[in-house]
């Protein structure tokens, strides 16, 4: 078997040198009668290369590729060209086939790299600090709801109408068993959210305020009075990215006082991959960096003075403070963290500010156009990439019936709030710069013929 | 033409330590490379884009006003830069990496080839159904696999590492506990567990004790039975555990905790020793996370991402989080979310992740079980744990090997520092080690061996490079025994020399600050 390197008269060798008579000798703390006697039954065996290949070949194929077809969907994944430097990178094998950094002399690749990430993802959400990573945007919001909670002792935590829903039922699942309190409403299709309402939530037991920005719908809200308004009542505020390019052109969440930032950084130099793995991106103030989850890399220098660089303050951690870890975090993702890092450093802020301005010219575009289409109204006010229509008709079929066609063309609002009765004629739509005039005017026509 | 028509003939050094000093602080190969921050500049990028069309700004009055501060650099330099980084790492693809409870084998490059398909790399996790069956029928078939290879019920596809595992098993047994209507506060941990254990236990919401081991480094089973009652929720069991050793008495140990009421959590970091060799759903396990990228060879990428799916016996299964992958009777795949679990799947505890978990990491742990087939997964085993023992038996005249009397060990070998002299320690061999061209194994791990060397040289390492590696730490194990002090510098010929971690945690630098700024802040 082409991974095994033994030979059979290695086998007997090694048996030899070990003393066993053969190998079920050294499986003998095995209670025989558990012990499997052959291959399990049922299973097929080994296959060649050329084999497994073919297989999953052709399960692929009966996936609709989204770079094949006209496609516009985001919700938490946003389809960008990655320059194809950034997966030669992801591939050199001392990259892919290395260990978390414990040993740091002959880890420094992957040390400074997680440094520069930090360093990269405090500027972009105007942040102090930055981790080398979590699992996802949607645990990262968790962990960072959970370190507010830590900061401010208080339990309780108001979650904007704007947050993705998912994201949103992994806090609500975890808060069940922490016994947390999480207050939730769902979003209106309106120009703008609610933020009166969501400050009017605001009291003196309330740890954080968790906001989406742009938030679900697309919608752009500035974040200021919000982070007033917690601020004074002795809360903090976090904010939630999942969308980083948008930070190209508009302001960070921490420019505009968040405290804790966290996000996903897929579509920055990752695919979209069916949803994994990502990279949760997570920053915040510096005097809290001690409560903060996950890994992080620091600056020091070596015994001979020169600069190097370590995994540090791992006090916080569990493989130090067991049972009074911040987290019980150990493997996080940086493998799509050197993506994210490889292309931001391709683009740096130069590339990003074009890249961003491409994707808000043309998603503006896309929403001229839609809007034309009778009985169909655009919902935002503001938008980066991605905005909301209101369709006369439900959109769940909808998007079905422009599968039929063979457009992928946004996510309905019904496939992310089952039952919401309200929200069922809106559908999402993501614009990137991966989008062609062609798929414009498919899209445009699958849409103008499914809501007729 | 000649390559040397000179006839010139290599002659030695003037100096004998080859610690000449360069200009660059290059030493040949050995590159320096500073910091994007100090290399790149916000005007230089590696990316060009089409031409902008006009259009109007809707971006609600949000527009940045002051520059981010991101370095660019052109594609050559950017290649350069994690080029030469890449270099100053150690990795499988290098050699020997035996960390123990890691379980570093070869990556096979078929994986990345079938992860980088378009049909699996290029589609969105929101797309309708019936665009994605292929990648629901990988989820399934891949789920499939876990279940036969583990003898157990069900499977939660979605946790996204071995720890998100362990809390997702534990929030099933605390879901169905709680639908019994029994409360219950404590998970028991062995004192040899991996530090995930006890955090998980505590971020489910329990309160966690340690159950103590006997002195052949297994669970003291009288003291398990004696703490165990109504107040105990769960045991978690490392099983082949931490140093190396399976638990004999598992399956008495899963009836004991059974009739208490409590449920057993398996951390399944080492099922590489037992796969195909035994299941765990026969030793009365209730929940066991699979660490993907150990038994089942998908990329650790310096530290991620991991995928940690998790096997449950019949009694958690109904509880497993959203999304819940499953197969209908007309042979369609489908994926149950929140919109039709009240019929499908109704006591689902909750969702862990916002999607359905790595699926990029089920494509190429699938390609490697479909590689390996039944028959070359127990080689798998089989071969892991020779290679260990092999070790072991080679190494244990020169390392004190503290449960080396008491038999076999599985998949990994555990020696303790016992003999060393001259005030030297673990470290100071694994260090040694590095300059010798291997990466250390696990130190100081598990806490309930002295010094702990835990090494797991996996079943892709052939006889001769183990024959090498058991060559290099012998020698150095002689070193240690005779206390040369030498050994405290080490490494030497490492890209840096020891690193100060006390002065990086008393002085935090986590992100990069121009020299202004760093300046104007002292």
């Amino acid at each position: 078997m082409r991974y095994l390197p033994l030979s059979d008269a290695d086998r007997s060798e090694m048996l030899r040198v070990v003393g066993a008579a053969s190998i079920d000798d050294l499986f003998r703390d095995v209670p025989e009668e558990l012990r499997l006697k052959g291959p399990i039954e049922g299973l097929p065996p080994h296959a060649s290369e050329l084999a497994v290949e073919r297989h999953m070949t052709a399960l692929s194929r009966k996936n609709m590729v989204a770079g094949d077809v006209p496609f516009f969907l985001g919700c938490g994944a946003y389809r960008h060209h990655i320059p194809a430097s950034v997966d030669h990178i992801i591939q050199r094998g001392e990259f892919l086939t290395s260990y978390t950094p414990y040993q740091p002399e002959i880890a420094q690749g992957t040390l400074q790299m997680m440094f520069e990430f930090q360093s990269q993802v405090a500027r972009l959400f105007g942040c102090e600090v930055a981790n080398a990573s979590m699992y996802d945007g949607s645990t990262a919001m968790w962990e960072a709801i959970s370190m507010a909670h830590r900061i401010t002792r208080r339990k309780k935590s108001v979650i904007s109408s704007g947050v993705h829903p998912h994201y949103v039922r992994v806090a609500e699942t975890m808060a069940k068993f922490t016994e947390d309190a999480l207050a939730t409403t769902l979003p209106e299709l309106a120009a703008e959210p609610d933020t009166e309402r969501l400050i009017g939530k605001i009291d003196a037991g309330t740890s954080a305020v968790v906001v989406q920005y742009p938030d679900i719908l697309g919608r752009i809200t500035d974040l200021t009075p919000i982070a007033e308004a917690a601020h004074s009542a002795g809360a903090l505020l976090i904010a939630v990215v999942t969308e980083p390019v948008a930070l190209g052109l508009i302001k960070s969440p921490g420019e505009m006082g968040a405290d804790i930032v966290v996000g996903e950084g897929q579509s920055i130099g990752v695919g979209l991959q069916f949803g994994g793995p990502y990279v949760g991106l997570f920053a915040c103030r510096e005097k809290h960096v001690r409560q903060m989850p996950g890994r992080l890399a620091g600056e020091t220098v070596d015994a001979t003075g020169k600069r190097g660089f370590v995994l540090t303050l791992s006090t916080r951690e569990q493989h130090i403070r067991r049972e009074k870890a911040t987290s019980n975090i150990c493997t996080s993702s940086v493998l799509c963290a050197l993506a994210f890092t490889t292309h931001l450093t391709l683009l740096g802020e130069k590339g990003l500010r074009q890249l961003a301005a491409l994707n808000h010219a043309r998603a503006c575009e896309v929403a001229d156009r839609l809007v034309r289409i009778p009985d169909i109204r655009l919902v935002n006010d503001s938008f980066f990439n991605e905005f909301s229509l209101e369709l006369p008709v439900e959109a769940r079929p909808a998007v079905h019936a422009m599968v039929a066609k063979g457009v992928l063309g946004g996510v309905s609002l019904g496939r992310l709030y089952p039952g919401a009765k309200s929200l069922q004629n809106g559908l999402v739509v993501a614009v990137t710069e991966t989008a062609t005039d062609e798929d414009i005017n498919a899209f445009e026509t699958a849409l103008k013929e499914v809501v007729r | 033409m000649t390559a040397n028509p000179s006839g010139w003939r290599p002659s030695a050094p003037a100096n004998e330590s080859g610690e000449a000093s360069t200009v660059t602080g290059n030493r040949a190969l050995m590159l320096e490379e500073p910091l994007i921050f100090e290399i790149g500049s916000i005007e230089q990028t590696g990316v060009d884009f089409a031409d902008l069309p006009r259009h109007a700004s809707k971006l609600g009055g949000l527009e940045r006003s002051r520059p981010i501060g991101l370095p660019g650099l052109s594609e050559p330099e950017a290649v350069r830069h994690y080029t030469r980084l890449s270099r100053q790492n150690y990795a499988i693809d290098l050699g020997l990496f035996p960390l123990g409870s890691c379980t570093m084998k070869h990556n096979p490059r078929l994986n990345e080839k079938v992860a980088r398909l378009p049909g699996f790399a290029d589609v969105h996790p929101l797309q309708p159904l019936e665009t994605v069956q292929g990648a629901l029928q990988v989820i399934n078939e891949l789920a499939i696999w876990l279940l036969d290879l583990t003898g157990m019920y069900g499977v939660a596809m979605s946790p996204k590492a071995g720890a998100h595992g362990e809390l997702c098993g534990l929030l099933c047994i605390r879901a169905a506990l709680e639908a019994r209507g029994d409360k219950r506060a404590v998970v028991l941990v062995p004192e040899s567990a991996h530090g995930t254990n006890p955090a998980t236990a505590a971020f489910a919401g329990y309160r966690v004790e340690n159950i103590p081991a006997n002195a052949a480094g297994r669970v003291d089973l009288d003291a398990l039975r004696a703490r165990l009652g109504p107040d105990v929720a769960a045991v978690m069991i490392t099983n082949p555990n931490t140093c190396g050793l399976f638990e004999p008495e598992m399956k008495a140990i899963s009836d004991a905790v059974h009739a208490a009421g409590a449920f057993v959590y398996c951390d399944g970091a080492n099922f590489n020793a037992i796969v195909g060799k035994v299941r765990p759903g026969d030793l009365g396990i209730d929940a066991m996370h699979i660490n993907l990228h150990k038994t089942f060879s998908t990329p650790h990428g310096g530290g991620g991402p991991g995928s940690g799916p998790v096997v449950l016996s019949e009694a958690l299964a109904p509880y497993g989080p959203l999304p819940f992958a499953a197969k209908y009777p007309d042979g369609t795949y489908k994926i149950v979310e929140e919109e039709s679990a009240a019929d499908e799947h109704p006591n689902a505890f909750g969702r862990m992740v916002a999607f359905h978990g790595q699926t990029g990491m089920f494509t190429r742990a699938l390609a490697y079980i479909l590689s390996h087939g039944a028959d070359g997964l127990k080689q798998v085993a089989e071969d892991s744990v020779l290679n260990a023992n092999y070790i072991l038996r080679s190494l244990e005249d020169v390392l004190d090997a503290p449960f080396g009397g008491s038999g076999p060990c599985m998949h990994e070998a555990i020696f303790s520092d016992k003999g060393f002299a001259g005030g030297l320690s673990t470290i100071d061999l694994a260090k040694a080690l590095i300059d010798e061209g291997f990466h250390p194994m696990t130190m100081y791990f598990p806490l309930v061996v002295h010094g702990a060397m835990l090494v797991e040289p996996t079943e892709t390492e052939s006889k001769a490079s183990l024959d090498q590696f058991i060559a290099a730490l012998r020698s150095i194990a002689e070193r240690a025994r005779a206390g040369d002090q030498t050994m405290k510098a080490a490494p030497v010929h490492a890209p840096r020399r020891r690193l100060d971690e006390t002065l990086a945690a008393r002085k935090p630098v986590l992100a990069y600050r121009d020299p202004e700024a760093a300046q104007a802040a002292e």
